[in-house]
């Protein structure tokens, strides 16, 4: 159904796609391994030491030119032994194609900034360190960026309550806003609605799994 | 006379001046009156969106997606949606992909209309700002006759669309097509060879093609800088890859060039609008899973087995399979995209919400530089910046 005169890169993505693929695949052999995704999507995991010249590579190398950082972030794990990873968007507007970029890395873990790769990475990597606390090395400015001035703690780790620790109002005495530990007159509620019967076996099993991992590792790490 | 110093002066510009759209605080540090460093502090409208959308179902997380960008709503619950069925695979009705096109530009024009008629205040001239919210009036007349609100809609869901839109509503729309490019010749004759406006818009804020890919813009930005990038193009998702438009090109990368981009952009809408509604044939407008999308309320009162199911797709959610992916659309500022990671549970496990704006506002200082104190405004205008998105 599509018109003559319209751009449609999919008709072709067949053939371009999987040899870029596989030409990513091959550049990326030594540093980064190719991780299963959904359909259309490229994913390679790497070592925060590897970081670095990966992305370099995807940046400088002809046949990839992914020119644009287009977003970066971090997820928390909690249960895992390397808590955090760190998640690299990179677009490449010549070839029309995503690629991610994921890095496992511990808590207290210093990461090198990639701002001097892709400049975009300033603010991104500033709304990290504010939201998870993971430090980068080298970046020229790295201060907090979405919270209060003066703010404590990390938001979007998994520990931190949804509700914060403290509140701000105005102080008519002192005549000046003042902070205070956050009063709620009801507690935050938070519906249980997993179903004990069907629905939830996936996360049943995925938890399981992640325990078995943790003790192995545990072990490991007690032997070695 | 001796030696004298010369003290740069910090200024801070908002963040309650109308200029800065919104709650921006810019520090300045000027020499005189030229700026020399643009250290913009956001955050002042964070609401933790993150945060709450990981203690909320994926369908309770929507209308979260309204309030970023509150200037264009839908587009925001589109990417959204499409996060949430490519993870669980599921197809969207055509009739619904072309209501949600008709919508996405209707919500392009929504924004380009506040974003053009703000801007030229900003500059100086009001009369544009005064037609031009009229004109949006009417476009979020006709959302309301769709979802029942103005602003935030909560229109687009995981399948397809709410509701149907009501009879007589595309026929309005259409009228309105045809009303509207009066309107936008108005705009041109007030803006595009107005003397004033040029001289504060032509050659401020250059941005070049390598920057505007250094930086990470997007959309009609990055547009203007002279890359014919745009996602429904290079990436069409629902009902685009159907639909016959161009892409408009700046060649200068100035806040000039910027303008000129939107309101070629807005002409291209007005076309994609028609032929959405053209191509619109009655059909079903969600997709029919019951496990995903909520039965139609005719279903519950005869069917038990219909209000299970209502009740279990709004209390428990539906599950979205152990996955992460990165999704992306062209909203009207730029590339806005979703990080969506699930965990198989009812919640999303993390949601990064990759805004436009948030880009553009980290290019202030690169652009801003060694530009005249009234020249940040003009490229702060240009931008189209909201604070909803930039700050989450």
């Amino acid at each position: 159904m599509t018109t003559a005169d319209t751009i449609h890169p999919e008709m072709t993505t067949n053939n371009t796609e999987s040899s870029f693929e596989a030409l990513a695949t091959q550049l990326l052999a030594n540093s980064a391994e190719r991780v299963p995704s959904l359909k259309g999507q490229l994913v390679y995991r790497c070592e925060l030491n590897k970081l670095i010249s990966v992305l370099k590579l995807l940046k400088s190398n002809e046949n990839l030119e992914f020119s644009q950082l287009s977003d970066l972030t971090a997820v928390d794990y909690p249960g895992r032994i390397q808590r955090f990873e760190l998640v690299y968007q990179l677009l490449s507007i010549t070839h029309n194609q995503r690629i991610r970029i994921i890095c496992a890395i511990d808590e207290g873990q210093i990461v090198p900034s990639a701002t001097g790769v892709y400049k975009s990475a300033e603010w991104p990597e500033r709304e990290v360190w504010d939201m998870y606390g993971l430090f980068f090395s080298d970046h020229p400015d790295l201060r907090r960026l979405l919270t209060d001035y003066g703010f404590e703690g990390h938001p979007l780790r998994k520990d931190f309550p949804l509700t914060g620790y403290v509140e701000i109002r105005y102080d008519d005495i002192e005549r000046r806003v003042a902070y205070q530990p956050v009063q709620l007159t009801q507690e935050y509620r938070d519906f249980d609605f997993l179903s004990p019967w069907e629905g939830d076996q996936e996360l049943v099993h995925s938890s399981l799994n992640a325990e078995a991992e943790n003790k192995e590792h545990a072990k490991k790490d007690g032997g070695s | 006379m001796g030696e004298m110093q010369i003290r740069p002066l910090t200024l801070n510009f908002g963040p309650q001046h109308p200029a800065a759209h919104g709650v921006l605080r810019l520090v300045l540090e000027m020499d005189g009156e030229v700026i020399q460093r643009a250290d913009p502090h956001i955050g002042l409208l964070h609401r933790g969106t993150e945060k709450l959308i990981e203690q909320k179902t994926y369908l309770q997380a929507l209308p979260y997606f309204d309030r970023l960008d509150y200037v264009s709503p839908m587009n925001q619950e589109h990417v959204w949606a499409l996060a949430i069925e490519s993870a669980l695979q599921i197809e969207v009705p055509r009739r619904a992909q072309l209501i949600r096109v008709m919508f996405c530009e209707i919500g392009r024009i929504l924004n380009h209309l506040l974003n053009l008629t703000t801007f030229a205040i900003d500059v100086g001239a009001m009369t544009p700002l005064l037609w031009g919210f009229e004109e949006r009036e009417h476009l979020m007349e006709f959302c309301e006759r769709a979802s029942g609100a103005r602003l935030h809609a909560a229109y687009f869901r995981p399948g397809g669309v709410h509701q149907d839109i009501p009879d007589g509503l595309a026929e309005d729309i259409l009228n309105w097509c045809d009303k509207f490019p009066n309107f936008i010749t108005d705009l041109e004759t007030l803006l595009t060879d107005n003397r004033i406006f040029k001289q504060r818009t032509v050659d401020i804020g250059v941005l070049s093609a390598d920057n505007a890919l250094a930086f990470g813009m997007s959309g009609p930005v990055i547009r203007a800088s002279g890359l014919a990038w745009d996602l429904r193009k290079s990436n069409p998702y629902d009902a685009y890859d159907e639909m016959k438009f161009d892409i408009p090109v700046g060649k200068t990368g100035d806040c000039y060039a910027r303008y000129l981009v939107r309101v070629e952009e807005m002409k291209q809408s007005l076309s994609i609008i028609k032929q959405a509604i053209h191509k619109m044939e009655p059909g079903p407008v969600l997709a029919q899973n019951n496990k995903i999308t909520p039965p139609r309320r005719g279903d519950m009162k005869m069917s038990m087995e219909s209000l299970i199911h209502h009740f279990k797709i709004y209390t428990e959610g539906f599950h979205v399979p152990a996955s992460e992916s990165y999704t992306a659309v062209e909203a009207p500022k730029g590339e806005f995209g979703v990080y969506l990671v699930s965990d198989g549970s009812n919640k999303p496990y993390r949601c990064k919400i990759r805004a436009p704006g948030y880009f553009f506002m980290a290019a202030v200082d690169e652009m801003s530089r060694g530009h005249m104190l009234a020249d940040s405004v003009a490229i702060i205008g240009s931008l189209d910046v909201v604070f909803g998105e930039i700050d989450r």
